[in-house]
């Protein structure tokens, strides 16, 4: 009997072993993988996230875009200013290949994808979170499966799509509105399931598209700051397309920080520290008229910029 | 573009866009739950229309019929017209009629709604094709439904017609029922079958491409799921009057 228990131990530490070995080699690769990931982080953070080179487009005889080029980095925000029908929602679906451009050059990470066919446009588009202006949630689904969408079509096990979404829905704080239709959300619970439902795969490029358009001051607020904690605490580059002055208040002036007990905190930016990572363009009639910080921006004596900031 | 390169395009279009659904069909993922849940809605969610239509159809047929032929005293084969004319044309061609106004408008309807609340852009951004997701498994359902309803309809009509015989013209069952019997070839089945699938694709397909391409918000709407519905009628119309051609000459039937 006490020999049998014997050999099983002596069995169970042999299998435990090899085990054992794999784990610290494990470690061991996974340090030098995280070395070598950072210097490729580092080399790939200087490639722009989206670039455009030159981008035109026209429908009929209407031009939308006229020679549109502008980048933006890793982890940068970009707030595209303008007008209504100034070619921002445009710019954003070039981006995303819903549109094709006339000419010129798209370059998403350093990778051409003017000419992709929709197939390998699926691919990229992986990668991509878009939040649309009435948040476009599918209106037979219900919340849970709009934000489980991504993960359904790519067939997740359904606890993993459960954790997630609940995590999702968390982030913009709406964990109640689970088991809800969309048509008994409000407008605000719309859009902020919209963005759960475009963060879920944590992806590396979002794309705002007048996110606060219609929504009263406050929920354009805490949309603003779900903006704001994506560039800050996830490392997201982004595209935020708006006409509202006040957004751009918010984005340009405050940064979002996890404090000493855990919670994520919004602070002012001021003598302790500028944000680099927000960058403002301006467009008028397909043309950029303005690129820059929101100091210049204010600085600005264009009559239309001026007018567009003040409202006189 | 004048009319004629307008309706051109959209013939263009409309095949491309069942070509594409049809390619799409054999990638993965594959959409069988979407498919069944359509085959749900257009089929058994049709068939209260379906065998109300094709009952009263094969009844007034009866009603209509019977005095005619009892004028050359053929009435005994009463059983025989309405079968061959439910079955060759009346089947196929109601069921198609009343799917097309049911059916197709619903999904230009939908899909119409879809591309201007900008849902459609969202599955194209979350990575899905809406081609594959949304058209293929309507069409698929359509193809599958549409045969099955025209056979319903086919048998309902001829009991109805049975019905207005044995009940107001006292013609015996078993004489009716003889009657349908010597009327009916395979060749008509078979004709009825090549029919109501065709009818499918055209509503489908039609339906499916003024539903995507809708534009100018609840408007469009409105202005595609009329152009969904009277295109595809008409189209079925004609295409009737071609496929009947077609397959006398095929089956030699004439």
């Amino acid at each position: 009997m006490a020999s049998t228990d014997v050999e099983v131990k002596r069995q169970e530490k042999l299998k435990a072993r090899p085990g054992e070995q794999t784990g610290r080699e494990a470690a061991v690769s996974e340090d030098a993988a995280e070395s070598t990931f950072a210097e490729m982080d580092d080399f790939e953070r200087a490639v722009p996230a989206i670039e455009f080179r030159d981008v035109h487009l026209s429908f009929d005889d209407l031009k939308i875009l006229d020679g549109l080029s502008f980048s933006v980095q890793r982890g940068e925000t970009k707030v595209i200013l303008g007008g209504s029908g100034g070619g921002k929602s445009t710019a954003i679906k070039l981006v995303l290949g819903l549109l094709k451009p006339d000419s010129g050059q798209i370059l998403v990470d350093g990778e051409d994808i003017t000419n992709f066919s929709e197939a390998e446009m699926m691919r990229v588009r992986k990668n991509f979170g878009m939040v649309f202006q009435e948040g476009a949630l599918f209106d037979s689904l219900s919340v849970y499966d709009n934000v489980a969408y991504r993960l359904h079509e790519q067939g997740v096990p359904e606890e993993e799509v459960e954790q997630e979404v609940r995590r999702m829905l968390r982030f913009v704080n709406l964990e109640e509105a689970i088991d809800k239709m969309p048509i008994e959300l409000s407008g605000g619970m719309r859009r902020r399931v919209g963005i759960a439902r475009a963060l879920v795969g944590g992806p590396k490029i979002v794309m705002f598209d007048e996110p606060t358009a219609g929504l009263d001051p406050p929920t354009a607020r805490t949309i603003c700051e779900l903006a704001i904690k994506l560039r800050d605490l996830e490392d997201v580059s982004s595209i935020f397309v708006t006409h509202e002055m006040n957004n751009v208040a918010y984005l340009t002036s405050e940064y979002a920080v996890v404090n000493e007990a855990g919670e994520i905190v919004f602070e002012k930016e001021g003598e302790r520290l500028c944000l680099t990572n927000i960058k403002i363009l301006m467009l008028r009639e397909g043309n950029i008229i303005f690129s820059g910080t929101d100091e210049q921006l204010r600085r600005s004596e264009d009559p239309y910029i001026s007018r567009f900031i003040r409202g006189h | 573009m004048n009319i004629a390169t307008r309706t051109l395009f959209e013939v263009q279009e409309t095949t491309l866009l069942a070509a594409g659904a049809a390619r799409r069909l054999f990638r993965r993922p594959s959409y069988i739950n979407e498919m069944i849940q359509q085959m749900d809605a257009i089929g058994v969610g049709s068939l209260p229309i379906i065998i109300l239509t094709g009952f009263f159809t094969g009844g007034v047929l009866a009603l209509q019929s019977y005095p005619t032929l009892k004028y050359y005293g053929a009435q005994d084969q009463t059983g025989m017209l309405v079968a061959t004319s439910m079955v060759r044309e009346l089947g196929p061609v109601l069921t198609g009629l009343m799917i097309a106004g049911r059916v197709g408008s619903a999904i230009s309807a939908e899909l119409g709604s879809m591309v201007v609340s900008q849902q459609i852009d969202a599955m194209r951004a979350l990575g899905t094709d809406p081609v594959r997701k949304l058209v293929a498994p309507r069409l698929i359902a359509l193809l599958v439904t549409m045969p099955l309803l025209t056979l319903i309809a086919d048998a309902v009509g001829i009991g109805g017609g049975w019905i207005v015989s044995s009940q107001l013209f006292g013609i015996t069952s078993s004489a009716f029922s003889s009657a349908v019997w010597r009327g009916l070839t395979t060749e008509d089945v078979f004709g009825g079958f090549v029919k109501s699938f065709v009818f499918a694709f055209i509503i489908g397909a039609i339906s499916c491409r003024q539903g995507l391409k809708t534009e100018g918000g609840t408007v469009g709407v409105g202005r595609s799921t009329t152009t969904a519905v009277v295109a595809s009628s008409i189209v079925l119309i004609v295409a009737d009057f071609f496929i009947t051609k077609m397959l006398q000459v095929i089956l030699d039937t004439v």
